[in-house]
């Protein structure tokens, strides 16, 4: 069924279902996003998408929130940037998001948040885990965001090798009783990196090279390939930086993959040069 | 799930009698319906998830923590990822993922046992650990005591706290002599008596009555209870659920433990009739994890009631939390009982459309659904005879703090404050008073210049406070409220389930903030506005109320 509603200035058309997100998007006004993925149930946990909806008290999240014929949506007022600014604040000052992707990092300076306000804080502190040779996890970058947590449970791999666990600040992603990866129920299908945002997740070739300042996206070659280890036919996206391949993704809207891989097509490459 | 990975540790024999036990106790194999209420449209699996709480608890109470093969065991047997199990354990205070000390005392140091009102009384443990409040205000110095092979118990100073009926005893009527632990008893005082009449009336007129009534719940959020169940009532779903939210956490709230540890089995049929007008065949109640002799009470009320066959038409199931104030939250109560981590769900949909495993369910604060008894058998009319117009009935206060007689004190709705406090013995010692705290850590302080404050929701809402979960604290010249503050800031920062960012670091910053030497009022404006607007639940919208009100006092 056909809606009508009204975000901002303009009256746009829905259908019944659309999120508040999914319609603005069509409608080319940008809600920024952290939790939420094309290809993963909403979780709506990071309150960056908040937006005001005349008739509700607190702000709502437009990732998860479906449109209501004659809702009234404000997606940039004082009060929702204030919040949004706010949720960054609340995130740089816990987490070291310098290998976030860039969007998380242009937002800061969009919204004008100024996390040394919170210099004297609490930070998330977590030993680097690596723990083979295929991926490390860097749990302080970590924002919870639950991208992995889905990925690896209900909306992808269906191997629940991890959770979050813990309350409050000390929340956390963690196998059962921080068990090591391999003793765990991980296949290393990897798909938690790809969705993850903050870098806490890394192979372990981008790790290394990160590590020693050597990873440059700048100079890096992306070459689409058709993974040959089996029949399914998965899209493979290969990164190269000199010479050699330092990761493996698959695009997100592939219609095979949206995005996931197993342990084959992420890291059998390991030996291409 | 049947390429479930499990480690290579097994339960050993205590552990595995206690897996067994739990497991042929209970269960109906019962639906989930979707991982994350938000959108919908998700498919429904066959699942005993459900009893993975009761699992966790068997565990600890047998040997004291929830081991690796414990663990694993425990999610072989009902079918979940032991990474799951394993964040489900630690969500809950009282569950130990570590192997403990052999005896654990957590001390409260909440609000009213910070007044040190008597020093702790000495006991024999290995640890002691800061408890948030335990919700025996009315006794204070409370601690838990959690020992290897045995349920927690609790542990107070030995002193008579006082119930007070006031001049319209109704909640309290049974509970004022004392604890009735049998049938018989509560029979002689008129037991079961609104069931038999919910039953010749029919549903609807019991949703009637309840709407016509004007009740409104006890809980903390004021909303129709009439309302709530005529939404539920017309649902066509076959699964229906009605469950009791006797999670009580809220610091310096005791009123549903005094009733439940008094007079149990008037919980039991309150729900009953619940389940009766709404058309729900299975009622759940959750009872506080440190409450353990209110279960234990509850579980021999239901035992008993069910035996004589008063329960026909529905099955009641107690469930026990494990230490997480947040699980007092409606929605996040649902997912503890399902086997999830306490996280609230992002609201709507409502628990009246999506509730218990995605069905139509009602929950109810203890105190709202045993008013439902009397409303019942004498009529709307009578039971709104006392209290207010739009605050109809009476009201459980819990006194406490420096008040010379703490306890539960029934009163109709709209009683002055001054009037509640000098009953109660005014403040203790004769000295004067600084403030009163009004709705517990998420509530307010009223200043002494506002005795004459009428205790009603209309009253109290427009002198800007709530009345909450009934929680009335003194606090004398002596005590820095400024501790206070930082004490309920600390309880939030520790209470916060971590779902959200806005709570999850925003409570955390604001006890950073207030332990500043001088706080820095900008950051706590815009901490406060943050939480109240970009939260999921009521944990983080309001865990700056009490900032709020402090500066607005001029305490901060
Ligand atoms: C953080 C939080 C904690 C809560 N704790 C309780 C509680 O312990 N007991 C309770 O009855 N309601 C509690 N509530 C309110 C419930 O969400 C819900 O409103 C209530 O159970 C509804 O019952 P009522 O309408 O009978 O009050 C809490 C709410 C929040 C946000
Ligand atoms: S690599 Fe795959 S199986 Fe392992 S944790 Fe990540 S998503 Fe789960
Ligand atoms: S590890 Fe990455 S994907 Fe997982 S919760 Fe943290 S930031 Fe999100
Ligand atoms: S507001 Fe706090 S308690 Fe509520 S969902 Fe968010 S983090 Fe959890
Ligand atoms: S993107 Fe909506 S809450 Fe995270």
């Amino acid at each position: 069924m056909t809606i009508e509603l009204r975000i901002d200035d303009a009256i746009v058309t829905a259908e019944q279902g659309d999120t508040i997100r999914d319609v603005a998007a069509r409608h080319g006004v940008e809600i920024p996003t952290l939790c939420w993925a094309a290809n993963l149930t909403p979780v709506n946990v990071c309150r960056l998408c908040v937006v005001e909806v005349e008739g509700s008290r607190p702000l709502v999240p437009a990732c998860s929130r479906p449109v209501e014929a004659d809702m009234v949506v404000s997606t940039n007022s004082h009060r929702v940037r204030t919040s949004r600014r706010m949720v960054l604040e609340l995130l740089a000052s816990s987490v070291d998001l310098d290998r976030a992707e860039p969007e998380l990092l242009d937002q800061i300076e969009e919204y004008g948040a100024r996390p040394e306000r919170f210099a004297a804080g609490a930070t998330k502190h977590a030993p680097v885990k690596q723990q083979d040779e295929l991926y490390v996890r860097d749990y302080q970058r970590c924002v919870l965001c639950y991208k992995c947590v889905e990925a690896c449970g209900d909306d992808a791999q269906h191997t629940f090798a991890i959770s979050v666990a813990g309350r409050g600040f000390d929340a956390h992603i963690s196998t059962e009783f921080d068990t090591a990866l391999p003793d765990s129920a991980c296949v290393y299908c990897g798909n938690c990196i790809a969705v993850c945002p903050t870098g806490a997740l890394t192979p372990l070739t981008e790790f290394v090279r990160r590590e020693a300042g050597e990873w440059r996206p700048d100079q890096q070659s992306v070459t689409r390939t058709v993974c040959a280890f089996c029949g399914v036919g998965c899209n493979l996206d290969l990164h190269v930086q000199d010479g050699e391949v330092v990761k493996v993704t698959s695009p997100a809207d592939h219609d095979i993959t949206q995005g996931n891989l197993c342990i084959k097509g992420r890291f059998g490459w390991q030996h291409l040069r | 799930m049947s390429d479930l990975h499990v480690g290579s540790e097994r339960a050993d024999d205590a552990e595995a009698a206690a897996i067994e036990r739990v497991l042929a106790t209970t269960g109906p194999a019962v639906a989930r319906v979707s991982a994350r209420v938000t959108l919908g449209g998700m498919q429904a699996t066959a699942s005993r998830r459900h009893l993975l709480l009761p699992g966790l608890w068997a565990l600890q109470d047998a040997v004291g923590w929830i081991s690796p093969g414990g663990l694993n065991s425990l999610c072989l047997a009902l079918g979940v990822p032991p990474a799951e199990g394993y964040g489900v354990a630690t969500f809950y205070d009282l569950l130990r993922t570590e192997r403990p000390s052999t005896t654990i005392e957590r001390r409260c140091d909440d609000l009213a046992c910070l007044l040190a009102i008597e020093p702790p009384i000495p006991t024999d443990v290995d640890a002691v650990e800061s408890s948030p409040c335990l919700g025996q205000c009315d006794r204070g110095a409370a601690s838990l005591i959690q020992t290897c092979g045995a349920p927690p118990r609790i542990e107070t100073p030995d002193r008579e706290p006082r119930v007070d009926a006031g001049p319209s005893p109704r909640l309290l009527r049974r509970a004022l002599t004392g604890a009735v632990t049998s049938l018989a008893d509560y029979r002689a005082l008129g037991g079961f008596v609104a069931l038999a009449a919910a039953r010749t009336m029919g549903a609807e007129a019991v949703v009637d009555a309840v709407t016509a009534a004007g009740l409104r719940g006890r809980g903390g959020a004021a909303f129709p209870t009439g309302a709530k169940w005529r939404a539920v009532a017309s649902e066509t779903a076959t699964e229906k659920h009605v469950v009791a939210n006797a999670d009580e956490s809220e610091p310096g709230t005791f009123k549903d433990r005094v009733l439940m540890e008094r007079d149990p089995f008037s919980l039991i049929e309150a729900l009953a009739v619940a389940g009766f007008a709404v058309g729900a065949r299975t009622g759940w109640i959750y009872v506080r994890g440190e409450y353990p002799e209110a279960y234990q009470r509850l579980v021999a009320a239901l035992d008993e009631s069910s035996a004589a066959g008063l329960l026909e038409g529905i099955t009641i199931e107690i469930r026990r939390g494990a230490g997480a104030y947040i699980c007092g939250e409606e929605t996040a109560l649902l997912e503890s009982i399902e086997g999830y981590r306490g996280e609230p769900r992002n609201k709507p949909p409502y628990p009246t459309t999506h509730g218990l495993f995605g069905a139509p369910t009602v929950i109810n604060n203890v105190e709202t659904l045993i008013n439902v008894l009397d409303i019942v058998e004498h009529g709307p009319d009578a039971w709104r005879s006392v209290g207010t117009h739009d605050s109809p009935g009476t009201r459980l206060l819990c006194l406490s703090g420096h008040v010379e007689h703490p306890g539960v004190y029934e009163r109709p709705m709209g009683v002055r404050l001054a009037d509640v406090i000098a009953e109660a013995g005014g403040v203790r010692g004769a000295r004067p008073l600084q403030a009163v705290l009004l709705g517990g850590a998420a509530g307010a302080f009223v200043h002494p210049d506002q005795r004459d404050l009428e205790l009603s929701f209309e009253a109290a809402h427009e002198a800007g406070v709530g009345l909450g979960s009934g929680v009335v604290m003194l606090f004398d010249d002596t005590v820095d409220l400024r501790a206070v503050v930082r004490r309920a800031a600390r309880f939030f920062a520790h209470e916060s389930c971590g779902q959200c960012v806005p709570c999850r670091v925003g409570t955390q910053r604001q006890v950073e903030v207030l332990t500043s030497e001088r706080p820095d009022t900008a950051l706590l404006d815009d901490l406060e506005q943050v939480m109240r607007d970009a939260s999921i639940c009521g944990l983080g919208h309001t865990a700056s109320s009490l900032v709020r009100s402090a500066r607005t006092l001029g305490v901060l």
